[in-house]
C-alpha cells in the first residue's frame, strides 16, 4: 500500500471518529473539537487525493492542497465562531447544555 | 524503503489513537490539549504527503490558533461540565450511532481505494503557466493567481466571522475591548517568554511569507505565526487587546482584503479580467498583496482569538 492509498484511509477512520464524537457528545464544546477532528479527516482525504496527482515536478496536485489551506483557515474562523457563541451562552445562562429549559428532550 | 512504510504506518496509527483519545476522554481540557497534539501529528502527516504548505498551516492554524482558543474556553467552561455529563444518549443510541459511523467510514476507505488511475491531476498545467506568474511555488499560484477568487472570498469570510463574533457583544461593552483585564506579574515565566519569543518569531514569520514565492510557506502560515505573537503578547498583558472601535485596527482588518479587491477591480482595466495581473507585474502585485494579507490575517487571528468585546473602561 502506498503512502496516498495509507493516510487516505486514515482520513476515512478520522471522519467516522469526528462523526460520532459529535452526535454522542453532549457538551458542545466537545461537539466543536469533534467537528474539527472530522475536518481534518475530511482534508486528509483531499490530501490523498492531491499526493495522487503528483507530476510535472510537483510532489502533489497544487489545486487540492491550496483547496485545503483555504479550509483550514474557513474551519478555524468557523471554530472561533461556534466558541463565541457557547461563551455567550455560558455567560447569558450560566449553563451550556443544548437542551430546552424544561429539561425536556433537545 | 521499508523504514518509510514503518513510519508512515505507525503514524497514521498514533494519529488514530490519539483521536480517539479525544473522543473518550472525560475531562474536556485534556481532549483539548490532545486536539493540539493531533494537530501536529496531522502535520507530520502532511509532510509525509510532500504538502509542506499544508503542513505549516495545519501546525500554525489548526493546532496553534484553534488549540490556543478553545483551550481558553474550556478553562472558562469548566464549571459547566458536569451537569452536561449526565445527558449522554443512551447505550443502544451510541452503539447504533457507531455503526453508522463506521459505516461512512468504510464508504469513504472504499471511495479512497477506488480512486480512478491513473490519478486526474492540474499539475502539469499548473507547472507550464508558473513562468508567467513569476512564482516558483505552486500553491501559492493557485491561491494568489490562478484561484485567487477563492482566497479573496476567504478573506471576506475571516472578516464576517470576526463581526460575527463581534455582534456577540452586550449592548455596554460595544466598542470596547476583548477579554478581561490582565494582570502583569513582571517575574512571571509567562513574561519571560513573551519577552524572548516574538523578536524571533516575528523574524521567522515575515520569512516564511517571503520565501512562500518559491519554496513553501506564504501568507497564511506567516499571518498565523505573526498573529501567535501577538496573542502571546496580549495574554501575557504586555500588550493591552485594542478597543475594537479602534480606527487603526479596523484600518488593518480589512487592508488585505480591500487591497485585493482594488488589484481584482483594476485588472477589469489593466488585463481585461477580475482579479487579473497585466503581463510582467504579476510577482510584485502577488507580493504586494500578500504583504497585505500577513498583516490583515495577523490582525484578524488576533482579535477572533480575543473574542467579543467585555470591558468599556477607557478607549
Amino acid at each position: 500500500m502506498n503512502t496516498a492509498a495509507l493516510f487516505g484511509l486514515l482520513g476515512a477512520a478520522l471522519v467516522g471518529l469526528g462523526l460520532f464524537g459529535l452526535v454522542v457528545h453532549p457538551n458542545p464544546l466537545r461537539k466543536i473539537l469533534a467537528f474539527n477532528l472530522l475536518g481534518g479527516g475530511v482534508f486528509l482525504v483531499f490530501g490523498a487525493v492531491a499526493r495522487r496527482g503528483a507530476a510535472a515536478g510537483m510532489g502533489g496536485d497544487p489545486v487540492p492542497q491550496a483547496l485545503v489551506i483555504t479550509g483550514l483557515v474557513v474551519a478555524f474562523s468557523a471554530t472561533a465562531l461556534a466558541v463565541s457563541l457557547l461563551l455567550r451562552l455560558f455567560q447569558e445562562t450560566g449553563r451550556t447544555t443544548l437542551r430546552d429549559e424544561d429539561g425536556g428532550k433537545p | 524503503m521499508t523504514i518509510s512504510i514503518a513510519i508512515d504506518v505507525g503514524l497514521a496509527l498514533l494519529v488514530l489513537a490519539v483521536a480517539a483519545w479525544i473522543i473518550a476522554v472525560r475531562d474536556a481540557f485534556a481532549a483539548v490539549v490532545g486536539f493540539v497534539a493531533y494537530g501536529l501529528l496531522l502535520a507530520l502527516v502532511w509532510v509525509r504527503l510532500a504538502a509542506v504548505d499544508v503542513a505549516l498551516t495545519e501546525a500554525a492554524i489548526g493546532s496553534g490558533v484553534t488549540g490556543g482558543l478553545l483551550l481558553a474556553a474550556a478553562a472558562r467552561l469548566r464549571s459547566s461540565e458536569a451537569p452536561a455529563a449526565n445527558e449522554r444518549p443512551g447505550a443502544t443510541l451510541r452503539v447504533l450511532t457507531a455503526l453508522l459511523c463506521a459505516g461512512i467510514s468504510l464508504g469513504l476507505a472504499v471511495a479512497v481505494l477506488s480512486l480512478p488511475d491513473p490519478a486526474p491531476t492540474l499539475a502539469p498545467m499548473a507547472a507550464a503557466n508558473l513562468p508567467a506568474t513569476g512564482l516558483g511555488n505552486g500553491v501559492t499560484a493557485v491561491l494568489l493567481a490562478y484561484r485567487a477568487f477563492d482566497t479573496l472570498l476567504e478573506k471576506v469570510v475571516l472578516l464576517l466571522s470576526l463581526i460575527g463574533v463581534w455582534s456577540l457583544a452586550p449592548d455596554r461593552a460595544w466598542g470596547g475591548r476583548p477579554g478581561p483585564r490582565r494582570v502583569v506579574r513582571p517575574d512571571g515565566a509567562l513574561v519571560f517568554l513573551t519577552q524572548l519569543l516574538p523578536p524571533v518569531g516575528i523574524v521567522v514569520a515575515i520569512y516564511i511569507f517571503w520565501a512562500g514565492a518559491d519554496e513553501p510557506g506564504g501568507a497564511f502560515p506567516g499571518g498565523t505565526i505573526l498573529a501567535a505573537m501577538w496573542i502571546l503578547s496580549m495574554l501575557a498583558g504586555l500588550v493591552e487587546v485594542p478597543a475594537i472601535s479602534r480606527r487603526s485596527l479596523r484600518v488593518v482588518l480589512v487592508l488585505g482584503a480591500a487591497l485585493f479587491f482594488a488589484v481584482g477591480l483594476a485588472g477589469f482595466f489593466v488585463a481585461d479580467a477580475f482579479l487579473a495581473y497585466p503581463m510582467g507585474y504579476a510577482k510584485p502585485l502577488i507580493l504586494v498583496i500578500e504583504a497585505a494579507l500577513v498583516l490583515s490575517i495577523a490582525a484578524i487571528l488576533g482579535m477572533l482569538v480575543a473574542g467579543p468585546p467585555e470591558r468599556t473602561e477607557e478607549r
